[in-house]
């Protein structure tokens, strides 16, 4: 024998379930009076530095019906690449952004993020990880929260360099990962399965 | 203390890999939402990097007065949900055993009927009006969270022919990372439905469902006015960063 390490498992996930809106976004789906807002509605207010985009796309199944019961977050930095957190320590964060959204998606499956775009941000062993939003989509049917990344399409040169991109480029499927950028929009939509299927990570 | 003296260093630490066999597998046909919606292709990891390991974090001021007594934070004035009063608590603590302070905890669930507040929702038990079904709360500095609420009833589904949920309470949680972000779901001790659920069977390992089952806390129960069920809920841990390669000036 030798010594216990105590460590615990993490606990294990269940979907969330058709009914997720109840307990995420509540005064969407009609249950007011408790919550002031649903959290994640606002990520920016005025004063905010940076590009103001609108993120939206649609989440799709594979039989190509819009996934029109999920929830979709997101996670970014600011446009300086700070992160809003306590566990951000190299620099504070712009206060007029949170860098958090939470958005219902609508029966088409769409969902729509006002925001900005982040600036780029360290990655291991000195890289520069290009501009990017981190996504994490549940829903009744997904059984562990899926989690992504959506690059902009207006970045090409830094994308090149990005080393998370590298690792879907030799699998044909960096493209699944970039926005397109049409104006202030940002157009990205996750495809949970079939040809286009997102490339979803384990990180 | 002087930095350069110390060999501490303020630097969010990364995540150890989840353990993909704990969790449900995404293609699960017994729960039959799945099939169209677990992605196919494996998952590409990586190792945490900044946008993992920084997570948003939300201020104790946010919650309302009644945000954690789901008994009364839709009830008219005056009024209290039907159904057996019990007190939900336990603490958020991550794999290597330290409490996870100051992360949002939101859950939801059915009425004691088994019925939800929600448009889609068409089981014929009746909504109860002084019910919304919702709350939440942040951990104390120790972890801690706990909620009032009534006992949520089970509830069936359209899945096979007669599938229910075994009662049970869903939760999301936040950790100080993105990466730890977690739904799960909290069943009761003693339930003969939890073996009979599709959505538990999801899970492979029997010491992973017994995870997610809440035991009666009797010590802590209230007399005269509430049960108590402990409910700890795990996020992953970070890992201890010792000697990193780190590239110049970082
Ligand atoms: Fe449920």
């Amino acid at each position: 024998m030798v010594q216990a390490l105590n460590q615990f498992k993490e606990t294990p996930s269940q979907t969330a379930g058709p009914y997720v809106h109840i307990g995420a976004v509540p005064n969407f789906c009609g249950i007011t009076g408790v919550y002031p807002e649903d959290l994640g509605k606002t990520m920016v207010s005025d004063g905010v530095r940076g590009e103001r985009i609108t993120v939206t796309g649609r989440v799709i199944d594979g039989g190509g019906n819009p996934v029109g019961d999920c929830v979709v977050e997101i996670w970014q930095a600011d446009a300086g690449g700070i992160f809003n957190s306590p566990e951000e320590h190299r620099a504070g964060a712009d206060p007029y952004f949170t860098g958090f959204g939470r958005c219902p998606a609508d029966t088409d499956g769409r969902y729509s993020f006002e925001t900005i775009k982040p600036g780029p941000v360290p990655g291991p062993g000195g890289a520069t990880m290009a501009p990017h939003i981190t996504f994490w989509i549940v829903a009744r049917g997904i059984n562990i929260g899926l989690h992504t990344r959506m690059y902009f399409s207006d970045e090409e040169t830094a994308n090149a360099q990005d080393p998370v991109l590298a690792m879907a480029r030799p699998l044909g499927r960096e493209a699944t990962l970039i926005g397109k950028r049409e104006g202030d929009t940002v157009r990205f939509d996750i495809h949970l399965q079939g040809e286009n299927e997102t490339v979803f990570f384990d990180v | 203390m002087n930095e350069t003296l110390s060999n501490r260093r303020k630097e969010a630490a990364p995540f150890p890999a989840r353990d993909r066999n704990w969790h449900p597998a995404a293609d699960t046909p017994g729960y039959k939402s799945t099939v169209l919606r677990a992605p196919k292709k494996a998952l590409i990891a990586f190792e945490s990097t900044l946008s993992e390991k920084t997570g948003p974090a939300f201020g104790h001021n946010m919650l309302g007065e009644l945000d954690n007594d789901l008994i009364h934070n839709f009830a008219k004035a005056g009024g209290s949900a039907i159904g057996e009063r019990i007190v939900v608590h336990g603490r958020v603590l991550d794999e290597m055993g330290r409490p996870v302070p100051d992360v949002l905890v939101e859950y939801w669930q059915a009425n004691a009927g088994g019925r939800y507040r929600h448009k889609k929702e068409s089981y014929i038990a009746p909504l109860d009006p002084n019910f919304g079904g919702f709350g939440r709360s942040i951990t104390d500095r120790e972890g801690y969270y706990y909620f009032r609420t009534i006992k949520p009833g089970p509830y069936p589904w359209p899945n096979g022919v007669n599938d229910w949920r075994p009662a049970h309470i869903h939760f999301s949680v936040f950790g100080s990372g993105f990466a730890q972000r977690l739904i799960t779901q909290m069943y009761f001790e003693g339930d003969p439905m939890v073996a009979k659920c599709p959505i538990l069977n999801t899970i492979s390992d029997k010491r992973a469902v017994e995870q997610l089952t809440a035991p009666l806390d009797w010590a802590n129960s209230i007399p005269m006015d509430s049960l108590a069920y402990k409910f700890d809920i795990v996020l992953r841990g970070r890992r201890s960063t010792f000697f990193e390669n780190r590239a110049e000036g970082n």
